[in-house]
């Protein structure tokens, strides 16, 4: 009996430590490329190494099961009249229970780092005109931080392609540039059918609904060019309905503001 | 004579045609139903299959060039709506539920055979509709959640041809669940206790619950849906001050529900086959029929989890994370009692029992990415990308088809006499788990990295993945063909099953194979343990 035990310990033990060596050693994800990134990512770790653990146990114990207790030719009459363990019942209804709390409450406290349980701002002029009401994706910013500046983009998206409107600049721009480590803050519309803005290096999305604007904001960490993705079917050309984010440093992204910018037209 | 036989019930089957016609006919006989159920999905899910093979073939390279833009859409749709209404919801309840019900609670039929037969009739007609509906103007092309303004925007006919079919369908199916719920409540012969049921039994009575409860919130939906189509209403058009995230919540209210409509007749049936192949009991009877209650209960409170990028308020995204994740409890406490029935048992090693295990494998890994979909920080990167294809695809191709199949392995020589051809049976089930595998498993890295759904076209450096699981695609309809040979082939000159081939303990193998017309020759038997190995016969009740 003390065998046994000390096998069933050295199998666990080996499952725990396959689980995390891959859970620290395969990278199944793009760059990270915004502050919600890492986070996201932490998260991810700790869901896979977990989710290995379990995966890889539940198929040793069927595959065990399948080799130790097949029927051997020479064998006649059925198994053990076991019906139930009521200990064992117990002790598989509490432990998932407590493993799928403490995700929950882990999974919390990240989407409130991601900034994902802030209340929007409803009064503010820029982001919502008085009546309308906003739905917010992930907001990284506080009330006070939403500022009017530069950096809030209206996003427009219509069947096929999105438009980035810079009302400091009064300029639309098929290519959406940011500069790097900065808050950016953007209203998305759209004018048909539902669109969704994926940016995958930022982990970020959110859903771009006709008669419902949406904020979605976010912090660049990392210089480069970023495919953004329509996520939602919208129509023959979802596929193609891409554009790029291009993150730059600042004295480049205000080169490129600066040069696009139009004078306001007083009407 | 001990046979109670209803005179009328007796003229009409006099009247119906026997060989294989009855299986043309309006019959009224709950086997035959439970067969035309079988064999009229099957034949759903061969042009659902090769649908999909149409997807995973443009899907090889990284450009639109198969077929045009529009086509491809729908035949994303078709391909949904067909495997979802017209192969798994009719042939785990519609199939296997007329087929056993009856015998599990020691009846000769259903309780309304009449609406039965309807429910059925109900099903060809829509499917054929749905498949026609490409000749008109084009099928629907919103995909299978046809999501408004989309729906609202594409062309006309096909999309009021689809929900016109999904309604048939839709209404089928609630005939069949409340002819399920008052079978198991009102037909159990005489001493026989709930808690005695087949497990089976208390699936299809959680399922019909959800079908029945869920159902009709499709039903109405769908018709604003088409009211707004056609006569220009506002219900859901933004564009005349309707809300298209309403839409959103309707159908995932019947949509998400409809994802245990799906299982749990499977858990059932997975519950069936395991003690009979493993010569145990089934392991914790009483918490396998409380977790499954649990899960309909909890499986009607988690919908908006696929909403969570749709613009939905922080609170309601932490109530629908927390409720979604802990379906994994009840449903992990299931998966543990299987593992504990095989354990210690004396397992035949064949194609039922490892169909079996290959579920149990592949629905572990997509429990697994379930539970991590239901976190909304980590759903947010994840939604609508490939990563959610192959998650559904593990649950319901990996879970509940897999289940079809053992069943079939299973109650073929119940139902025909003969036993089919365990080599052909292994090697169908070989290529069947390679192939899904290999089709399915890479998908989830390429939603990680960047591919959304439904696509034609993607970013070429997700080329060499697609191909792999394109080749996976390949082999499951390759697996497809050993499997008709097989059926075929053991129609024709299989071996003779006799009676009760399995040495099974559950009421349907204790009468004759095929079974008469009233299920038992004289009365039906009391079978108060349906799992009762390993005793002595003189030790069961």
């Amino acid at each position: 009996m003390l065998n046994k035990n000390i096998y069933l310990i050295l199998i666990i033990s080996l499952i725990f430590a396959i689980s995390f060596w891959i859970g620290f050693n395969v990278n199944l994800l793009p760059t990270e490329a915004s502050i919600n990134a890492p986070i996201y990512d932490e998260l991810f770790k700790i869901l896979f190494i977990i989710g290995l653990i379990i995966f890889i146990g539940m198929t040793i114990a069927v595959i065990y099961s399948l080799f130790r207790f097949r029927k051997r030719n020479d064998q006649i009459g059925d198994g053990i009249a076991l019906e139930g363990n009521l200990s064992l019942e117990i002790v598989w209804t509490i432990i998932p229970s407590i493993i799928v709390l403490l995700i929950g409450l882990y999974s919390y406290n990240i989407y409130d780092r991601m900034g994902g349980m802030k209340e929007l701002n409803h009064n503010h002029e820029m982001m919502s005109s008085n009546s309308e009401k906003i739905w917010a994706g992930i907001s990284q910013t506080s009330d006070n931080e939403i500022a009017i500046n530069n950096l809030s983009i209206e996003v427009s998206a219509m069947q096929f392609a999105f438009l980035f409107n810079y009302p400091k600049g009064n300029f639309i721009s098929g290519e959406l540039h940011v500069p790097v480590d900065q808050k950016i803050s953007m209203k998305m519309e759209s004018k048909d059918v539902i669109h969704a803005f994926w940016v995958p290096e930022f982990r970020i999305k959110q859903d771009i609904i006709p008669g419902q604007p949406t904020i979605l904001n976010f912090t660049p960490t990392k210089v480069g060019k970023y495919p953004i993705i329509c996520a939602e079917l919208c129509g023959p050309y979802h596929g193609g309905m891409r554009a790029s984010i291009i993150v730059e440093e600042e004295s480049d992204y205000n080169e490129w503001f600066n040069k696009n910018k139009k004078p306001e037209v007083n009407l | 004579m001990t046979i109670s036989i209803d005179p009328q019930k007796t003229n009409n089957e006099s009247l119906q045609p026997k060989g294989w016609l009855r299986y043309l006919s309006f019959s009224l006989d709950h086997k035959v139903i439970g067969i035309q159920y079988l064999v009229c999905g099957f034949l759903f899910y061969l042009i659902g299959g090769t649908l999909a093979s149409a997807i995973r073939i443009e899907l090889a390279s990284p450009m639109s060039d198969f077929m045009p833009r529009d086509v491809y859409n729908q035949v994303l749709t078709l391909h949904g709506t067909i495997m979802i209404f017209l192969w798994i919801v009719p042939v785990v309840n519609g199939a296997f539920g007329n087929y056993l019900i009856p015998f599990y609670v020691g009846a000769r039929d259903m309780a309304f055979p009449r609406l039965n037969a309807v429910a059925f009739w109900l099903i060809p007609p829509s499917g054929l509709m749905l498949v026609a509906s490409y000749f008109v103007e084009g099928a629907a092309q919103a995909g299978w959640t046809a999501y408004p303004p989309l729906s609202i925007t594409t062309p006309q006919s096909g999309q009021i041809i689809w929900i016109l079919s999904v309604l048939l369908l839709g209404g089928s199916s609630i005939f069949g669940g409340i002819n399920f719920i008052a079978t198991i409540i009102k037909l159990r012969r005489p001493g026989l206790k709930l808690m005695q049921l087949p497990m089976y039994c208390w699936a299809m009575l959680g399922t019909s619950l959800l079908v029945v409860l869920s159902t009709p919130v499709l039903a109405g939906t769908l018709i604003l849906l088409s009211f707004d189509i056609i006569a220009n209403t506002g219900f859901f058009n933004p564009v005349l001050g309707g809300n298209v995230v309403v839409y959103q919540h309707l159908f995932w209210f019947y949509s998400h529900p409809a994802v245990y409509i799906m299982v749990l007749p499977a858990f059932g049936l997975v519950s069936e086959i395991l003690p009979v192949h493993a010569r145990k009991p089934l392991f914790g009877y009483t918490t396998m029929v409380f977790s499954i209650m649990g899960i309909v209960v909890l499986g009607l409170v988690v919908w908006a989890h696929h909403m969570f990028t749709s613009g939905t308020p922080p609170w309601m995204r932490l109530f629908f994370t927390i409720a979604t994740a802990f379906i994994a409890v009840p449903t992990g406490i299931k998966f543990f009692n299987w593992v504990a029935t095989l354990w210690g048992g004396k397992i035949s090693i064949n194609s039922a029992m490892l169909f079996s295990c290959g579920f149990i494998i592949n629905f572990v890994f997509g429990g697994i990415t379930g539970v991590a979909l239901a976190q909304v920080p980590f759903d947010i990167h994840v939604h609508d990308t490939y990563f959610v294809v192959a998650h559904f695809h593990y649950i319901v191709y990996g879970g509940t088809v897999f289940i079809i199949f053992s069943s079939i392995y299973h109650w073929f020589s119940k139902v025909t006499g003969k036993m089919l051809d365990e080599k052909l049976g292994i090697l169908h089930f070989i290529i069947t788990f390679i192939g899904f595998n290999l089709c399915f498993a890479p998908q989830h890295w390429l939603g990680l990295n960047g591919m959304p759904r439904r696509v034609a076209e993607y970013d070429p450096q997700f080329q060499f993945v697609n191909q792999i699981s394109s080749l996976g695609a390949l082999l499951m309809a390759i697996s497809t063909i050993p499997f008709l040979i097989n059926v075929f082939l053991s129609l024709r000159n299989g071996k003779d099953a006799g009676d009760n081939p399995w040495n099974a303990l559950t009421p349907e193998w204790l009468t004759s194979s095929p079974p008469p017309v009233e299920n038992w020759e004289g009365e039906a038997p009391l079978v108060e343990e349906p799992y009762g190995y390993g005793k002595e016969i003189s030790e069961r009740k």
